[in-house]
């Protein structure tokens, strides 16, 4: 199963609609940071809208990928996370995901730029 | 009374086995954070059984009684046995990559988690209760 990365200016979107496997989340993280690197985008919107399930092992990976997006120089946001997904993330431990996060792709949006608006200060 | 198995051998077996698991939850009417719940921690707790096992089988039951509905997931590996089973499921931290982070956040998701663990079997049981009322 492989996420769709579009570029849309200098922000790269992806949005995961289906469940998830480690497989494919290492895939996807692996693609998702040669996108970046190739084309130098500034920031990363990650929609989760279609999981039901972000376990420990998905969160790190969501996490380890916005720290290495953050290191080639792109902020992240999440959006779109379940209400459900958010009560047992909170219930598993909060420090666990670790990303800035929004409700949906608009607000997601909307923080991403400001994001890259604070980091080119 | 009803019963699924699922064998757990591949990533894709762990996303099938949580699947399985929220059907079932679903079916005898649990409400979406349960059904998260328990899917997590199966998703967690299979893994394990993969990745420190070489694999498992995973079985969920569904039973209606007269007040109450329950969802037993079962999740069995002949691998080496958990070794430190109290120190992990003592353990407050989560962090790090250590096997006892996904056995003890199960534990933490479901209403009652049994483990039975001994070199060449290890037996992991995940219960979700729903009173009719």
């Amino acid at each position: 199963m492989k996420v769709p990365i579009l570029r849309l200016r200098d922000i790269l979107l992806t949005s995961i609609q289906v469940e998830m496997s480690d497989e494919d989340a290492v895939a996807f993280q692996t693609d998702l940071l040669r996108t970046l690197a190739k084309t130098e985008v500034k920031g990363i919107v990650i929609d989760i809208t279609g999981l039901s399930v972000v376990d420990s092992f998905l969160a790190r990976v969501v996490k380890e990928t916005a720290t290495m997006a953050q290191m080639l120089g792109a902020e992240v946001v999440l959006t779109g996370m379940r209400p459900e997904v958010a009560i047992v993330l909170t219930e598993m431990g909060r420090e666990l995901l670790g990303v800035e996060t929004a409700l949906n792709l608009e607000q997601g949006f909307h923080k991403i730029q400001l994001l890259i608006e604070g980091r080119a200060r | 009374m009803a019963v699924s198995a699922i064998p757990l051998k591949t990533p894709a077996d762990v996303v099938a086995a949580r699947e399985l698991a929220r059907r079932m939850a679903c079916e005898l009417g649990f409400g979406l954070a349960d059904q998260t719940r328990l899917a997590t921690a199966v998703s967690e707790v299979a893994r394990n059984a993969i990745q420190y096992a070489g694999g498992g089988m995973c079985t969920v039951l569904g039973q209606t009684g007269p007040d109450e509905r329950v969802v037993v997931v079962r999740v069995e590996d002949d691998g080496p046995g958990i070794h430190n089973l109290e120190e992990i499921l003592k353990m407050p931290s989560l962090s790090g990559r250590k096997l006892g982070s996904g056995l003890e956040i199960a534990r933490r998701l479901v209403h009652d988690f049994q483990v039975h663990s001994e070199p060449g079997r290890t037996n992991i049981a995940l219960m979700m209760r729903r009173r009719i009322v």
